[in-house]
């Protein structure tokens, strides 16, 4: 069976894809318990940004070998740009609302975003296909795969690993903690609580805006990009558990080996696939893989 | 200078018939609906938009050449209202109803995606308002259902997956194997099903090794590209468009995909302008009939390709050049409908009575509304190979395929025609 | 608070409609039967909120109903509004009695993630069913009342009074089960389920019930939604349509059974509003009208009508 090294090769590289797009996501609701529909629209911008700068960049006849850092600059600005705006300019003034209500005030401004960016972008597509092509490729299974790919699976290994140091190992991290389990109460012991507020969304968008950079050279960024990110992310944070980061990456490495799986030996199955695993693992684990307990209050 | 003495002419004419001229120089309201946002916009809705606005200054100017050089249609200035074709199609059909009852638009020509073509027609129908629709390709429109008020004045998809695999045969002799990545909708899954049917009936005992259906706007190809490099078929036949043959594109070239397997993208011509680079060479680059890079050398598509280029600073496209034809099409019949009753202003129906059987030239040569009780267009059609020379993407190697031998006789479905063998 | 007015209200409004309808012109009238058929939507949704229940799924119902009237009119030929309406409600409340058993079990953003992934299984079914017409759709044979196809000029007119009517009776039933003990458990249940349980009441039992109305009303709403547009496809079950059905229930407010209706009347405004004045940027204006709306009436538009009554 000469087929199993690509299949699981397909479906590494697809999780990579998948929870870089998903940390920030389950990284804002862990904190914040916004279900973030503007994710999607940080992937946009992300890509929109990421494509445009690089190419110009590229066209200046810069180094190409620079371009990956572009890639991450112009998400960084991008998401400098518009997160504080949205979190201090509206968000912050919802936080007493029910969850349901500030994930429609999201929709709200996800539909502003998409037009925002089709103002400043325009509708016709951004290429920059040099970051992908350049490092070459290598084989697995007798198949060329791109060597950009690994970049792919590095930066989610540096992301999730990198997330997870910062949320266990620094005092920041175990401040925000607290600031999870009771914001009332860290108000109380004197943390600024708006503060952990913004640097959260901030973060978890930069982290949606740097997977839609890093993917930018492998697509064409054309507008609504961003839209099938969001359900796929929260897909992939509901079967791993709402909140939980190895939960998200245990998600998008079981979307990712099955999905190929699926488009190997079965491509038929292949568009709805991933909604199949979402209903099997809340049937059987109404709350996620790894779902945190929640005391019951009386 | 023929054309300033023509408009002299209509302007004296039209000094002679005062009193109705009078109602005939009530304008012409269009109303017209594209992609504007999303995905399809860029592909589609902007290029028919551009080449509407176009085509619409140009008339009212009376600059278009002969027999479209009466100003506006016949005299009346055109008038527009542009709708985004984005959104479900209960949203299309409330902006259909809309554009007819409270913007009160005299006719609508719009539509790129068949499930709103589907939708609006029978609405169009009901409400007796004159529709050409001028992009969406499902046969199922005027082969389920007759209508009185519902033209299309582009040829359907099964022309675009015959075209091809006729072009496959002629081109690649020896072609044993396919394999096709299409998008899992009815666009993706007629194009295929049709292509899989023509090819089998064009070469006998023809392998299909896989056919990958990636869900709509995906994006992320790499296992399906692992798959059809696995499969290892001399042809793949892919109906992606734009954004999604770009991703498909830009993901298949480090892979080598189209070098190893010759690629038929029946949609290529909205690429290749920007992404000619990425196409390998000796890819059959297909544009949905005579257009573009196949569009005939005649006065009107001279006029049209080069005034667009001159005022958008971009190639027109397929989209374009369907849309073009659209607008020519009814005004023609328009003119015609009013020479017939007297110079008077034109009802729907007798446009419509215009319109259906009539063969007209465009900028992608000749329209023939033969089918579909003379509602549907046919046309001939062409196709070539891609190759890349000196920063811009040439096609080469086109052969045209005359417009009986790739679409079905009138009456008979475009499946059972394929079926049958192509019998005439 | 000494009578209850919601009754005489919903019959005035029926009242007015029917009286008023031949005066308006027929786009008016398309986009009001619209709106009672999402409102019936809305309706259901109400009841799930009040139970503090969201679901990004209720498009599956929605779907269900309009396929359903589809398929009668398809397979079997019978057009009629009212018929299409009570068999898209009734194959949808099957529908939701059998996956209802798995899905009172959930709460909160589970509850709403799982019903949206049973609807994009819906989604995928049909768009890979070639029978069902896969994205591209169905044509609805044209509606008819009674056995009688409704002259030309009169036919959205009957629709809308034949939808109204529906709505009507619907949302005079579920005014009566808020009123029963079962309905007014839904409060009790979202602020805590366990007193609810102590009380000697099943949660889950009263969710499940819940859960089964509010797919009726969806199905009748797609139902009715189906041959009014008169096409139906799987969009109809994707989860932009839920979301949209969310909004329009957020949007309302849960003071009465009639505020649904009239925020499904808002929303379509809007939205065909946006789509006539800006073509091109028709998501940012009704995003940022949605959005004024949420900022400055936090308890949906009806509590612009509950204060007044206050006064």
């Amino acid at each position: 069976m000469d087929q199993i090294l690509p299949v699981i090769a397909d479906g590494i590289i697809y999780s990579a894809w998948l929870f870089i797009a998903a940390l920030g996501l389950t990284l804002i609701y862990g904190v914040m318990k916004i279900v973030n529909v503007t994710h999607g629209s940080f992937y946009a911008l992300g890509a929109y940004a990421g494509a445009s700068f690089t190419g110009a960049w590229l066209a200046r006849g810069y180094p190409p070998v620079l371009s990956y850092v572009v890639l991450l600059v112009a998400a960084v600005l991008v998401t400098l740009v518009f997160a504080p705006i949205i979190e201090r300019g509206i968000l912050r003034f919802m936080y007493a609302r029910d969850e349901v209500v500030i994930l429609l005030i999201t929709y709200a401004l996800f539909l502003v975003l998409e037009d925002t960016i089709k103002l400043i972008w325009g509708v016709n597509p951004y290429f920059v296909a040099e970051p992908y092509a350049l490092l070459g490729s290598f084989d697995i299974g007798g198949l060329p795969y791109p060597t950009y790919n690994l970049i792919m699976v590095g930066l989610a290994l540096v992301a999730g690993g990198g997330l997870m140091w910062l949320l266990r190992g620094t005092r920041v991290g175990k401040l925000l903690t607290v600031v999870i389990h009771d914001p009332e109460v860290s108000r109380a012991l004197g943390i600024n609580v708006g503060r952990y507020y913004l640097a959260t969304f901030t973060f978890g968008s930069m982290l949606a805006a740097i997977g839609g950079s890093f993917t930018a050279p492998t697509v064409s960024v054309v507008p609504g990009l961003g839209v099938d990110v969001i359900v796929l992310s929260f897909a992939v944070v509901v079967i791993g558990g709402l909140g939980s980061l190895p939960g998200a990456a245990l998600g998008a490495v079981i979307v990712g080996l099955v999905r190929s799986v699926s488009v190997h030996y079965a491509p038929q199955l292949e568009l709805f696939v991933i909604y199949l695993v979402m209903a099997m693992v809340l049937a059987f684990r109404p709350r996620g893989l790894f779902s945190l307990a929640e005391p019951r209050k009386i | 200078m023929r054309v300033v003495k023509n408009t002299f002419a209509a302007a004296a004419v039209a000094a002679l018939l005062a009193p109705t001229a009078a109602l005939a120089q009530e304008p012409v309201k269009i109303g017209t609906v594209m992609f504007l946002s999303g995905p399809a916009a860029a592909p589609f809705g902007v290029p028919a938009k551009q080449a509407f606005e176009f085509v619409v200054e140009q008339l009212n100017a009376g600059k278009a050449p002969a027999p479209y050089n009466k100003k506006g249609f016949g005299g009346s200035k055109i008038e527009t209202a542009v709708l985004d074709e984005a959104g479900s199609t209960t949203t299309q059909v409330t902006e259909f109803r809309n554009l007819v009852q409270r913007d009160k638009v005299d006719l609508v020509i719009g539509y790129v995606s068949s499930g709103n073509c589907l939708a609006v027609a029978p609405v169009a129908e009901e409400l007796k308002k004159l529709t050409n629709f001028f992009d969406c390709g499902t046969p199922r429109i005027f082969e389920d259902n007759d209508y009185k008020y519902v033209f299309r004045t582009s040829p359907t998809a099964t022309m675009d997956s015959v075209g091809a695999a006729l072009y496959v045969k002629d081109a690649k002799p020896g072609v044993k194997s396919i394999a096709g990545i299409n998008q899992n909708y009815a666009w993706g899954q007629d194009s295929w099903g049709d292509f899989e049917a023509s090819m089998k009936q064009l070469v006998p005992n023809l392998e299909v090794k896989t056919s990958q259906m990636p869900k709509l706007f995906a994006g992320q190809y790499n296992t399906e590209i692992s798959t059809l490099l696995g499969a290892n078929a001399d042809v793949i036949h892919s109906s992606f468009f734009d954004g999604d043959l770009e991703a498909l594109l830009l993901q298949a070239a480090p892979r080598g995909l189209f070098k190893k397997s010759m690629g038929v993208l029946t949609t290529g011509e909205t690429v290749i302008y920007k992404l000619g680079a990425q196409i390998p060479d000796g890819t059959v680059i297909g544009a949905r009939g005579p257009f573009g890079p196949y569009a005939p050398h005649n006065a009107y598509n001279t006029w049209f390709h080069n005034g667009y280029k001159a005022k958008f600073n971009s190639e027109p496209n397929y989209a374009s050049y369907q849309m073009a034809q659209a607008i020519l099409g009814v005004k023609l019949a328009w003119e015609k409908a009013m020479a017939a009753n007297g110079g008077k202003r034109p009802t729907n129906e007798e446009v419509g009575a215009a319109l259906a059987h009539l063969s007209y030239e465009g900028p992608g040569g000749l329209v023939r509304m033969t089918n579909g009780k003379g509602h549907q267009a046919i046309m001939d059609t062409a196709y070539g190979e891609s190759k890349y020379a000196n920063g811009k993407l040439e096609i080469v190697k086109i052969k045209r395929y005359p417009a009986e031998m790739v679409n079905p006789p009138e009456g008979v479905k475009s499946a059972d025609w394929i079926k049958s063998g192509f019998k005439k | 608070m000494s009578r209850d007015r919601t009754p005489l209200a919903l019959g005035a409004i029926f009242v007015a409609i029917a009286a008023a309808g031949p005066f308006l012109p027929p786009w008016l009238l398309f986009i009001l039967t619209l709106a009672i058929a999402r409102g019936l939507v809305a309706l259901g949704l109400m009841l799930l909120l009040r139970a503090g229940l969201v679901s990004f799924g209720q498009a599956l119902y929605y779907c269900i109903g309009a396929y359903t009237a589809g398929a009668l009119g398809i397979r079997l030929g019978v057009s009629d509004v009212l018929l299409q309406a009570l068999a898209g409600a009734a194959v949808a409340a099957l529908a939701a009695w059998i996956l209802g058993f798995l899905l009172a079990r959930y709460r909160g953003i589970f509850f709403g993630l799982l019903s949206l992934a049973l609807s994009m299984i819906l989604y995928g079914v049909i768009v890979k069913n070639e029978a069902l017409g896969s994205t591209d759709g169905l044509n609805v044979l044209p509606s008819t009342l009674f056995g009688m196809k409704p002259h030309e000029g009169w036919l959205r007119y009957s629709v809308l009074v034949a939808a109204s009517g529906a709505a009507l009776i619907a949302a005079l039933l579920v005014h009566r089960y808020l009123a029963t003990p079962l309905g007014r458990l839904a409060p009790a249940i979202k602020d805590n389920e366990i007193r609810v349980e102590y009380m000697g009441a099943s949660a889950r039992q009263a969710i499940h019930v819940k859960y089964v109305i509010a797919a009726t009303l969806a199905g009748m709403g797609g139902a009715l939604a189906a041959t009014t547009v008169g096409h139906i496809d799987p969009d109809m079950a994707y989860w932009t349509t839920s979301g949209e059905f969310i909004f329009v229930t957020i949007l309302a407010g849960t003071g009465s059974v009639i505020a649904p209706f009239l925020g499904a009347l808002i929303f379509g405004a809007i939205h065909t509003v946006a789509y006539d004045l800006s073509p091109n940027t028709w998501q940012m204006s009704l995003g940022a009208a949605l959005l004024a709306l949420i900022l400055f009436l936090p308890d949906g538009v009806w509590s612009l009508f509950a204060r007044r009554k206050a006064a």
